[in-house]
């Protein structure tokens, strides 16, 4: 059932809701995710992100995105002066990606430990997106509620443990899925949450036994 | 709980309410919010929409992107000062409706309503038909408020998304939800608004959406403008007592299958119409293939 905020919204910087607001939010969630300070970002344009990025103001917006400025801030536009100014530098490639939309961006943040860390995701209308890859897992959420994501082992009791941590702390589960490499292996699960989960929780989480990584996204 | 205008019109009626209070009890209903924070939620919304509205009319925007429309709304302010042909309310609605799509394409703050295209009707017909009637503050917001709830349910049974439907349902869209919020703030009743809803539908069926170069700037301003005029005709022909011989759901579906029926070159791919004529492909070449449009 759709809200009448729906119709009348969102507040966005213009001009077009899918490669602007949308590919804006696209690039912040893929900031949240990645959670660690980068020097340098990569924006794989599939699609008519490519054709028409320009027009649109797209490279701004997940430029703008990737710097953490929301796509209701008129500080987008400004974002490569932005960029200069925090050291970030950045460049954009024509990209062909599978099984995503239209509309889609490979995001690529080159850490400033050396690492790289990538999201995949789409803009699927309405200023609404999917985030279809984390690093070299598989997924897909909207991150419309807050969002957990951990990389752990696959074992007996961990999502006990997981609910357990998450329960204790007040969190309703709205959504939980979950993949496997393998038997044994190496497993990621996706949580969806009605309420935000703050950073020591994630911690906490994360310090649980036989779990690699927990990322949160929270209300963006 | 309504989804259709004909369910929205009966429950008001039944319950002798506004329609718009038909439209907040469903919106508290399914968003578990109190009458307070839904107003609180439209006014922040109305807020940007004046912003946008006016803030081209005195100044050209900046055109990080191409400026095809830059100055336009500036343009059509100063006119309206003359009152032109069709006087000075026509005139400043378009003004306003211009100045949205302007500060839309300038990569400014806009709400898209119901998309980014056709963000200018809404705002030009609620400030200038609220200016012409007085209304209050209060009741700019009920009509924005029954603007919204006649937008949910086109969005729910038909499309607002030009790519779907062509402009008749973004533009299109926009002046039918624009024509009922017009009637209400004139004072008309139920039936009048759901009247005026299916004559701007009706009057619109079929516009295509055919944006030069894929830009959101020629011919969308120009849509904005002429479909908040649309808005407010269709208002005034159901004012004066015009019954729409269809009905506003039967119009919806129309809209979505004549959508349907269009090629997708005249579906927001820039391939036909006005983007598809010499001189459109030349603006498309100047443009990109130049690389003149970056910065």
């Amino acid at each position: 059932m759709l809200s009448i905020f729906d119709v009348t919204g969102p507040i966005m910087i213009g001009p077009s809701s899918s490669h602007t607001a949308g590919a804006a939010r696209l690039a912040r969630v893929a900031r949240a995710l990645t959670g660690a300070p980068f020097t340098h970002v990569s924006f794989g344009l599939h699609g008519s992100f490519h054709d028409t990025y320009l027009g649109h103001g797209t490279d701004k917006a997940l430029l703008a995105g990737a710097l953490g400025i929301r796509e209701d801030d008129e500080a987008l536009r400004d974002a490569p002066a932005l960029a200069e100014a925090a050291g970030v530098t950045y460049d954009y490639y024509r990209a062909t990606l599978e099984g995503v939309h239209e509309n889609a961006v490979e995001i690529t943040f080159h850490l400033d430990s050396g690492k790289t860390f990538s999201v995949i995701g789409s803009s699927v209308g309405g200023g609404q997106i999917v985030i279809q890859r984390v690093g070299n897992f598989q997924t897909e959420f909207t991150a419309l509620l807050p969002t957990l994501m951990i990389e752990h082992l696959d074992r007996r009791g961990i999502f006990s443990e997981i609910t357990h941590t998450l329960s204790e702390a007040g969190i309703n589960i709205g959504t939980m899925k979950s993949t496997r490499s393998a038997k044994g292996g190496y497993a990621c699960c996706l949580v969806e949450a009605d309420e935000a989960i703050p950073p020591e929780i994630v911690e906490q989480v994360a310090a649980l036994n036989d779990v690699y990584s927990a990322k949160a996204v929270n209300a963006v | 709980m309504y989804n259709s205008i004909a369910q929205m019109i009966s429950i008001a009626k039944e319950c002798k309410v506004p329609p718009w209070q038909v439209v907040l009890e469903t919106e508290m209903i399914l968003s578990e919010r109190t009458e307070e924070e839904i107003f609180a939620r439209l006014a922040e919304r109305y807020a940007v929409m004046v912003r946008s509205a006016e803030k081209a009319l005195e100044t050209p925007q900046p055109t990080p992107l191409a400026g095809l429309i830059k100055g336009i709304a500036m343009t059509q302010n100063t006119y309206a000062e003359t009152g032109g042909i069709s006087g000075g309310f026509i005139n400043k609605l378009m003004a306003r409706a211009l100045s949205c799509s302007e500060v839309n394409a300038s990569m400014g703050k806009i709400v898209a309503a119901p998309t980014a295209g056709a963000c200018g009707i809404l705002p030009a017909v609620l400030m200038t038909v609220g200016e012409q009637c007085e209304s209050s503050e209060r009741a700019v917001l009920e009509a924005l408020l029954l603007a919204s709830g006649v937008g949910r349910v086109i969005m729910e049974n038909a499309t607002v998304s030009g790519a779907e439907g062509g402009c008749q349902a973004e533009c299109g869209v926009a002046a039918a939800m624009a024509a009922a919020a017009a009637v209400y703030l004139y004072g008309g009743d139920s039936d009048t608004c759901a009247n005026a809803v299916a004559i701007a539908l009706m009057n619109v069926l079929g516009l295509v959406c055919d944006p030069v170069a894929g830009l959101v700037q020629v011919p969308c301003a120009g849509r904005n403008a002429s479909q908040a005029v649309n808005a407010v005709i269709s208002a005034d022909m159901a004012l004066a007592g015009m019954r729409s011989i269809i009905p506003p759901d039967e119009m919806i579906t129309a809209m979505l299958h004549v959508g349907r029926a269009l090629p997708t070159d005249l579906r927001e791919t820039g391939k036909g119409g006005a983007a598809a004529t010499p001189t459109g492909c030349a603006v498309y070449d100047g443009l990109f293939k130049r690389g003149e449009c970056a910065q």
